[in-house]
């Protein structure tokens, strides 16, 4: 069959592939760059064909908590925001985490900090993969790269999110969520139906019936005994997620003296400064992290004993960097290259970095 | 008549309703809390709707609302049950969604929240407690605390030069088109108390029936915020609360 391929904006694609996936409840606040998300669902009217909840709420914090209350009657939901307006999200995602709901969260990242930039930014590095609210939590972090992969990892966040019970963050930013590309949208799938969420998922607040007992959806609890027991069972899932799902591309390494590590946006920068660093006669490699939590440290490390240095790119001061450091199986020279504020770097100025940083 | 006679179920006027459990409440000797807790069980036992009843618990004392009522439950965080029961409710229009909220929750921290939901004439029933004092933290100053009253953080009695004015929130709710049922109780007496259930039934009746917000205030005692004895806060609150916070129906647009 023949795939029909259509042309628009990351944000919008996300927007489709929500109503394609079967999602039951997206609830956002408008905050540039990322309302086309929003927009692009008022526009669409699902309630109309597949039932899916929309609604502008009146904060970045109501609609997070909108999230958590939908998530906890076990149905789909997500939200997205971009920078400032995720700091605001972070104490709901935090109590999402706590309660093990599976939710998606887009954030759709612009320069700060403080109320920043609106321009592209990759500065919330450290808020997506170290946990953002307070308590020892994680979250899937998926970095998309193009138009396609805001589409896919809608579909494939929900899948992690559900199989985890986990919140899921694609970390995208200013650019993926701008930028026009074709993208081949994902089928239409139903959206589950209140008996088959009640089978599947158990744990879901749908109203008691005289079968079981209460199911209570609470992130309180007084007995630090207990706390501890229940931040254990996080931590089983954490290291299950770091086990079975780390993602991760590698181009030109297998030759490679030099390596880029890049994610998201950069990552195609990087791969351009690759191509004309090979062409100039400097074997250099990239590394694209897909997962930035679970990092894909044994990539990194792997990776380590075979190239002479590595040079981490990113829209921010150095975040990203740490998770490379601690991640080498040998201490190799590692440079950082960020351009801040919502600059987004050229191809040129990567390569002119590589050759500076390693005297080439 | 013998002691049998009387228990017998026909003749039972008041009894524990099925849904408010055996859990031990951890609310003071005297505070309101489990009167209103045993009036929400009894109405939704009274609908028949245990099954389709899910309840949003507030931070603050009645926290711990899910010990104690045999229904399901999600814990809020401080301030959020409005945003919460619009989502829940929205997604699962069939059931019988309620928050349960006190003064600082509702009326402070979650003000943006309450009023959104109630402005938005979500179909769904808030149960709002006010005693005038954050308990839970050991008693300072909510929103509705009276002027003049000492409190943890008002030592000296809350000073409108300093503290702003007590926030009749609920009047203010009045003025949302998306409120179709606002009323304020009180369960001093036991014919305030067969109010309030009334008023419980008719809000939980409302959101089932889809025709907007209902808000149940309910003027409570805190006897240990307030260092009083139950009967004393009884008498303190009759006295000084329900000037500021008149009981009655203050907003009903439902055709009887």
């Amino acid at each position: 069959m023949e795939q029909e391929v259509t042309l628009m904006k990351g944000n919008e694609a996300i927007a489709h592939a929500a109503v394609r996936y079967g999602v039951d409840g997206y609830f956002g606040y408008p905050i540039t760059p990322q309302s086309e998300i929003l927009e692009t669902l008022e526009e669409l009217m699902p309630w109309d064909t597949t039932g899916m909840v929309v609604l502008q709420a009146e904060s970045e914090v109501a609609a997070i908590n909108m999230v958590y209350g939908g998530a906890a009657t076990g149905k789909a939901c997500m939200t997205s925001s971009s920078s400032p307006g995720i700091s605001l999200k972070q104490e709901g995602i935090s109590y999402i985490a706590a309660g093990e709901l599976p939710a998606l969260i887009v954030n759709c990242m612009r320069g700060g900090p403080g109320l920043g930039t609106i321009q592209p930014s990759q500065a919330d590095y450290f808020q997506a993969t170290k946990g953002g609210g307070h308590g020892d939590y994680h979250l899937i972090v998926l970095a998309p790269a193009s138009v396609q992969e805001m589409a896919d990892f809608v579909g494939l966040g929900f899948d992690l999110a559900f199989k985890y019970r986990t919140p899921v963050m694609m970390l995208a930013d200013g650019i993926v969520g701008q930028m026009m590309e074709k993208v081949v949208l994902p089928p239409f799938r139903p959206r589950l139906t209140d008996e088959e969420i009640a089978e599947q998922r158990p744990w879901a607040v749908t109203g008691r019936p005289a079968t079981r007992r209460p199911n209570i959806m609470t992130t309180l609890e007084l007995d630090p005994c207990l706390m501890e027991k229940h931040n254990l069972h996080l931590q089983e899932t954490y290291d299950l997620i770091k086990a079975n799902e780390v993602r991760y591309e590698e181009y030109y390494t297998d030759d490679c003296d030099y390596l880029i590590v890049a994610f998201g946006c950069v990552a195609r920068i990087c791969l351009k400064a690759v191509e004309e660093a090979r062409a100039q006669g400097i074997k250099v490699g990239l590394l694209r992290p897909v997962t930035l939590w679970p990092f894909p440290a044994e990539a990194v490390g792997r990776l380590s004993s075979r190239v002479k240095g590595m040079l981490v790119a990113e829209l921010n001061t150095g975040q990203m960097i740490e998770d490379v450091l601690l991640s080498l199986d040998e201490r190799i020279p590692v440079h950082h290259f960020g351009r801040l504020g919502g600059i987004v770097m050229d191809p040129d100025e990567v390569l002119v970095a590589l050759k500076e940083k390693f005297s080439l | 008549m013998t002691p049998q006679d009387i228990r017998r179920p026909e003749n039972i006027v008041a009894a524990k309703p099925r849904l408010l459990n055996d859990n031990t409440m951890h609310y003071c000797p005297g505070c309101s809390h489990g009167v209103v807790h045993k009036l929400v069980a009894e109405v939704i036992e009274e609908m028949g709707a245990g099954h389709i009843a899910i309840g949003v618990a507030p931070v603050g004392c009645a926290v711990m609302a899910y010990n104690y009522l045999d229904i399901d439950w999600i814990e809020a965080a401080h301030g959020r049950a409005p945003a919460i029961a619009t989502a829940v409710k929205r997604l699962n229009p069939s059931r019988l969604v309620f928050t349960y909220q006190g003064d600082g929750d509702l009326a402070a921290i979650g003000t943006a929240e309450t009023i959104h939901a109630a402005n938005r004439g979500e179909n769904i029933a808030i149960i709002f407690i006010n005693n005038g004092i954050y308990g839970m933290t050991g008693g300072q100053m909510a929103p509705t605390t009276l002027e003049g009253m000492v409190t943890a953080t008002t030592p000296y009695g809350r000073r409108v030069e300093l503290n702003g004015y007590p926030l009749n929130i609920t009047d203010l709710a009045t003025r949302l088109e998306g409120t179709c049922y606002v009323t304020r109780q009180s369960v001093h007496t036991a014919a305030a108390v067969r109010k309030t259930r009334k008023a419980i039934r008719q809000a939980f009746e409302n959101s089932m029936n889809g025709l907007g917000t209902s808000i149940v205030e309910i003027v409570s005692t805190c006897s240990s915020g307030w260092k009083m004895t139950p009967v004393e806060a009884n008498k303190w609150m009759e006295e000084n609360m329900f000037e500021k916070y008149p009981l009655g129906e203050l907003k009903n647009t439902v055709k009887k």
